[in-house]
């Protein structure tokens, strides 16, 4: 039997019942790998920030291992200290930060390996969909081979790129317009 | 094994919706992205049931919230019809006036001091939700030519994947303001709009005490497996 799924709704601007997830997800430092922030802002058409949208990622560990059953391999151990999650709304000027810690890769099919990536997704007020993409790290050998950022037209693939900064990378999400961020297919 | 196809055809509104006027100023212009789906996509984030109490299902503070009492149920499936138990529900609405419980609702509507307005449940091990609550109030959207969202009730639900995450809304049946409303007109088809439409069900409501609503929800995914003892370790 083969049931329809339930359709998408906006978020609405009101959503404030926050789970208890932190944006910290080291557990305050303790969880294993090179601490890092991920930070960027929302914004529209007109390049103006989105407050109040809802962005959340998802993200194997330092090993490259998902806390998730479906990911079970002794090679990437889990850390007790790091379930991958993170949720966190925008602040007045679209902002959002979370303190991770970078991802290890994570296997794609055969040998293939996928370069170290955090998923994201954004919803808001404004969009009856959630918005998924992904963000990758500079300098990672792997982004080359990578199977996802390799259906992404060459030319927008650098807008799925991080930026270096001072402790931390920036993943600015244009949800529309100039340089607008690739988003996968739901 | 998982499958995670696409979403069927008409299931979903359109990214862009010329009824929903705000699209056009925050959804893509681009085409999505068709990429593989791997690991990072049928992984997500699972929440024990333990991490989440009972009474987080009650936003009447035990019956005092000001309203027509009601109990929102039902049950999580995937498009297998199968049962998903261990799903992490939240809700959050407007009281019986209409007016959220949020900085954000500048509305000279009065709050109520024992309606919070949100709460959340885990799905039993027959992928069963219920919310005791009240019946909102329709409220006014700023600046819009005076539209009128219709009494709603927001779901945000986790399945066992990335790709399975959704947020949805619950209307109420019978009402006019339904087929006013640019949201929930956004979805073009008939059917699956009604899908959004709660079924009034005495049967789950409380006797004597709260009248009953019945919605089900299905979750994007085929051939899973119930994860429900699989929680996070951390
Ligand atoms: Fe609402």
């Amino acid at each position: 039997m083969s049931i329809a799924p339930t359709a998408s709704q906006t978020l609405g601007p009101f959503f404030n019942y926050a789970l208890p997830f932190s944006a910290d997800l080291t557990g305050g430092g303790k969880a294993e790998g090179r601490a890092i922030f991920l930070r960027g802002r929302v914004t529209d058409v007109n390049a103006a920030p989105v407050r109040d949208a809802l962005v959340e990622i998802w993200q194997a560990n330092a090993a490259g291992a998902y806390a998730h059953p479906l990911d079970r391999d002794e090679a990437r151990p889990r850390d007790p200290h790091f379930n991958g999650f993170g949720r966190v709304l925008t602040d007045a000027e679209g902002g959002f930060s979370f303190t991770t810690v970078v991802p290890g890769p994570v296997p794609f099919e055969g040998n293939r390996w996928q370069a170290p990536h955090v998923s994201v997704a954004v919803f808001s007020a404004g969009l009856l969909r959630r918005m998924r993409t992904r963000a990758y790290f500079p300098g990672e050998e792997l982004n080359a081979d990578d199977p996802v950022l390799a259906a992404v037209p060459a030319g927008r693939r650098p807008l799925l790129v991080a930026q270096a900064e001072d402790g931390g990378f920036r993943f600015d999400i244009r949800l529309r317009g100039e340089n607008e961020t690739p988003f996968f297919g739901d | 094994m998982v499958e995670y196809a696409s979403y069927p055809e008409g299931t979903q509104p359109g990214v862009n919706s010329e009824r929903y006027f705000r699209t056009s100023q925050l959804a893509p212009s681009q085409p999505f992205v068709e990429a593989p789906v791997t690991l990072s996509e049928i992984t997500g984030p699972l929440f024990p049931r333990e991490g989440v109490s009972q009474d987080e299902a009650d936003l009447t503070a035990g019956g005092k919230a000001l309203g027509q009492l009601m109990v929102l149920a039902g049950q999580v499936r995937d498009e297998d019809a199968r049962p998903l138990p261990g799903v992490l529900v939240e809700a959050w609405q407007a009281n019986a006036s209409g007016k959220y419980r949020h900085p954000v609702d500048g509305r000279d509507a009065p709050l109520d001091p024992h309606f919070v307005g949100g709460g959340r449940a885990v799905t039993d091990s027959e992928g069963r939700y219920r919310f005791v609550t009240i019946k909102p109030g329709a409220y006014p959207v700023p600046n819009s030519g005076n539209w009128w969202r219709p009494p709603h009730i927001h779901l945000s639900i986790y399945g066992y994947a990335f790709l399975s995450r959704m947020i949805t809304q619950v209307y109420f049946p019978g009402d006019p303001l339904n087929e006013l409303d640019s949201i929930f007109m956004s979805v073009p088809d008939d059917a699956a709009r009604e899908r959004l439409v709660a079924v009034t069900d005495t049967s789950v409501g409380l006797h004597e005490h709260a009248l009953g609503y019945g919605f089900d929800i299905v979750l994007r995914g085929r051939n899973q497996t119930p994860m429900e003892d699989e929680g996070l370790q951390a």
